[in-house]
């Protein structure tokens, strides 16, 4: 999935691959934005990516810790509402908990909104007495007016409740010894639903105990046989391996069960045992928690305020240009010390290969191929990722994205899409590849199927440098605190462009071949939390900016020198660079390119951060070009190759749309399973940058 | 016809009644808190005015004005 040190982390391992042995299994479960990552992390030590919205872990995560000299097993298990599933996400939740077979549950809960987060506790407890309820974000409740008995709940539901503060690292002790000295309980709360369920329900559950032998909670299978959630049973029948229904004694109880349940007029058992589960939620609530209504008059003025309509969207606009502003402010400085950093250790190198006899071909190869392309991608990629990825970080964790998602989604809904997606579509800005995985928080398969198609139309951060430098170099040219404020607005409108091309590619979509209903996405806004700074800037300069710089650098290597061998063996009196650039030459023209850039940018195709590198190499593979010794001397080589302020338009518009990154493409192809979808994924954006290209370069080239 | 959440104004509270909502919504509203006898407020709004935040249960969830439609209201206390 891309982005987080969770996917690489010495600790991590993605289930189904690299399994250590462990005494004791915990599955780590709880409602979307409760905090359970920060649970995760506090207990295993390990670090992943954790946001605030909902629905942000896509992947069942697994990390160990030891405790008395036992090894924890903790598997974190996507975000979910109840084990009745909807999206993607909620069903591996549910398949996990009920057929994963951890050796117990522990269930996270928000202390702030513990009824409903009591709903998929208490269905847990029905599929499994092995729950420990960690009740967590106590202090955040505390603040509001909300205090939680946790030992009462503890004696009412029969299993350990442990009181918590993950980010505070409150509790955690005190979870982990639980779970060391956890036993079955020998009493656990069952929910009640009233004499005629009850009575259908038990004949059934007596004859299930006997077919099912402990493979499956036998009240668990029965309520979902009477209630006939067929996505539930189709995924029972999976991990039993038989079809209970057609086990003729189950079927025969079920027919009786079923009879006396309409004798008794009972019509929506389904219904039932939801309210049933609800009304036992709100009577242990009554007992064990008090005060507060959990949202105050402060929230609500700072919910209004950013969402109202005079604010809403100039104030979201608004943000987003600030964070821009900031990114090019602050990049430029290091990113020419960097770069003249790189170049002072190249000279070295150069006189060290010199020094050691080696070859002229060698030595340019290294220097001008590899050291050059790798000075570039570091120090014009590092400084604005480096600010703009914690600020970013910031806005997550304070709960900002989802309000963006609530503003937006009318437009996403005119597009006949998700208003989720506007989710998925922010994760893009970090990486396409991760924005496509988290299109799993979608429910429905066609709004699903809309979000991964268009998700490379917002530029991720591999491109956003390539922006920069485009409009620091030909768009804005002067200098100074105005010139920053025009660059970011510039660089805003960059990214409105992506926004706008996806909501109207989003919405031919579903007029088209993706046709249907806008379904009813449900979004939870969680309440505003206090980031904390240190921490923000720690992860996501580790968790992102040095994994996305050091997968740049990987590919950027290995590029500089392929590109610079292209660009200097002569065949023919030609380079093979050359001649296939000058092959490119005619389409790329038309589309107010030319050939040496659209050749860049499929060569970028394994890392779009190496475009302006491999721009730059071939330019001066062909000319005489001495003049590297900053950032701003490469204008004057772009020029001398008739670079105008259209061509940088033109590359900046086919930067954000064009085909995405082969990370992001396998992302699409495993995520939808057919190379269709996976070919129109590339197909889109580029046509949509093609066309617009096209239209630019026409009107003012 | 009866009075549904979408009709609920900007500050104003009440009961949830019967929901209309059929197939997969219908549980997910009711898994999110919406439920017969669940007090219910009407938060805020979008720019556009459309979806609406209602507080349930604790927790503020974002509704469609369509979907909103479907939950039905009570008389309160019911």
């Amino acid at each position: 999935m891309g982005l987080t040190l969770r996917s690489v982390g010495k600790n991590a391992a993605l289930t189904g691959g690299g399994a250590v042995p462990a005494d004791r299994t915990v599955a780590l479960a709880g409602n979307p934005n409760v905090g359970k990552s920060t649970v995760f992390n506090a207990l295993t030590g390990l670090r992943q990516h954790t946001g605030n919205w909902s629905g942000k872990t896509v992947v069942t995560a697994r990390g160990y810790y030891d405790y008395k000299g036992r090894t924890v097993a903790v598997t974190d298990i996507p975000g979910a509402y109840s084990l009745r599933a909807g999206s993607a996400e909620e069903e591996a939740a549910r398949d996990y908990i009920a057929f994963g077979g951890a050796d117990l549950t522990v269930v996270v809960c928000d202390a702030g909104a513990l009824e409903r987060n009591l709903n998929l506790a208490l269905q847990i407890l029905e599929l499994t007495p092995n729950v420990i309820l960690a009740v967590n974000l106590m202090d955040e409740a505390k603040k509001r007016g909300i205090t939680v008995d946790t030992e009462g709940l503890s004696r009412a539901l029969g299993v350990p409740v442990i009181p918590m503060a993950a980010r505070k690292k409150r509790g955690v002790e005190e979870l982990r010894a639980a779970i060391d000295g956890f036993t079955p309980p020998p009493f656990a709360y069952t929910v009640r639903y009233g004499e005629d369920i009850e009575r259908a329900a038990g004949g059934l559950e007596l004859t299930l105990e006997n077919v099912l032998e402990g493979r499956l909670g036998a009240r668990y299978a029965a309520l979902r046989l009477l209630e006939g959630d067929e996505r539930t049973l189709r995924a029972m029948e999976e991990h039993l391996g038989f079809d209970l229904k057609s086990v003729p004694e189950v079927a025969s109880a079920l027919e009786r069960a079923k009879a006396e349940l309409e004798k008794a007029g009972v019509e929506d058992v389904a219904d039932r045992l939801i309210s049933g589960i609800y009304s036992a939620a709100t009577s242990l609530c009554r007992e064990c928690v008090s005060g507060g209504s959990g949202y105050g008059e402060g929230q609500l003025r700072l919910d209004r305020f950013l969402t109202r309509r005079a604010t809403g969207i100039p104030v979201m606009l608004l943000l987003l240009a600030l964070i821009f502003f900031i990114t090019v402010k602050g990049a430029n400085a290091p990113s020419d010390w960097l770069y003249a950093l790189f170049e002072r250790i190249g000279g070295l190198l150069s006189r060290a290969l010199t020094a050691l006899g080696a070859p002229a071909a060698v030595h340019d190869a290294l220097i001008l191929g590899v050291w050059r392309v790798l000075s570039y991608v570091v120090s014009v990629m590092l400084p604005p990722m480096a600010i703009f990825f914690p600020m970013f970080t910031l806005l997550e964790d304070l709960g900002y994205l989802p309000r963006v998602a609530f503003n937006l989604d009318s437009g996403f809904r005119r597009a006949g899409a998700c208003g989720k997606q506007c989710l998925t579509m922010a994760m893009g800005f970090g990486c396409n590849a991760a924005g496509v995985v988290g299109c799993r928080i979608i429910d429905s398969k066609r709004e699903r199927l809309i979000a991964v198609l268009t998700n490379s139309l917002v530029p991720c951060n591999g491109r956003f440098p390539i922006l920069i430098a485009l409009i620091t170099m030909f768009l804005v040219t002067s200098s100074g605190v105005g010139g920053s404020v025009l660059a970011a607005l510039a660089l805003t409108a960059f990214i409105l462009l992506g926004v706008g091309a996806t909501l109207l590619i989003s919405r031919i979509l579903s007029r088209t071949i993706l046709r249907g209903e806008a379904s009813s996405p449900t979004l939870e806004l969680p309440p505003f939390r206090k980031p904390k700074i240190g921490e923000v800037v720690v992860r996501s300069l580790l968790d992102r900016t040095l994994f996305v710089l050091g997968r740049a650098a990987a590919v950027a290597a290995p590029a500089g020198l392929l590109i610079w061998l292209a660009a200097n063996i002569r065949v023919g009196g030609t380079t093979a660079l050359a001649a296939v650039t000058g092959a490119m030459d005619p389409v790329g023209r038309f589309l107010g390119l030319d050939g040496v850039i659209l050749t860049a940018f499929i060569l970028g195709l394994p890392a779009n951060e190496t475009v302006i590198p491999i721009i730059i190499m071939a330019y001066a593979a062909s000319g005489s070009f001495e003049g590297y010794e900053s950032l701003s001397s490469l204008r004057a080589l772009l020029t001398q190759n008739g670079w105008t302020w259209v061509t940088a338009l033109c590359t900046g518009v086919f930067t954000v749309l064009h085909w995405p990154c082969t990370t992001t493409l396998l992302t699409v192809k495993k995520e939808t399973g057919s190379v269709k979808w996976t070919a129109l994924a590339a197909l889109i954006p580029t046509a949509a940058g093609a066309i617009l290209c096209a239209v630019i370069s026409h009107i003012f080239g | 016809m009866k009075s549904n959440l979408a009709c609920l104004g900007e500050g104003s509270g009440a009961v949830v009644g019967d929901i209309r909502a059929l197939g997969e919504l219908r549980g997910r509203l009711m898994d999110l808190g919406f439920t017969p006898g669940a007090g219910v407020r009407c938060l805020f709004a979008a720019p556009s005015g459309d979806p609406r935040a209602y507080m349930v249960r604790g927790s503020v969830i974002a509704l469609r004005r369509a979907d909103a439609a479907l939950v039905g209201l009570g008389a309160r206390g019911a």
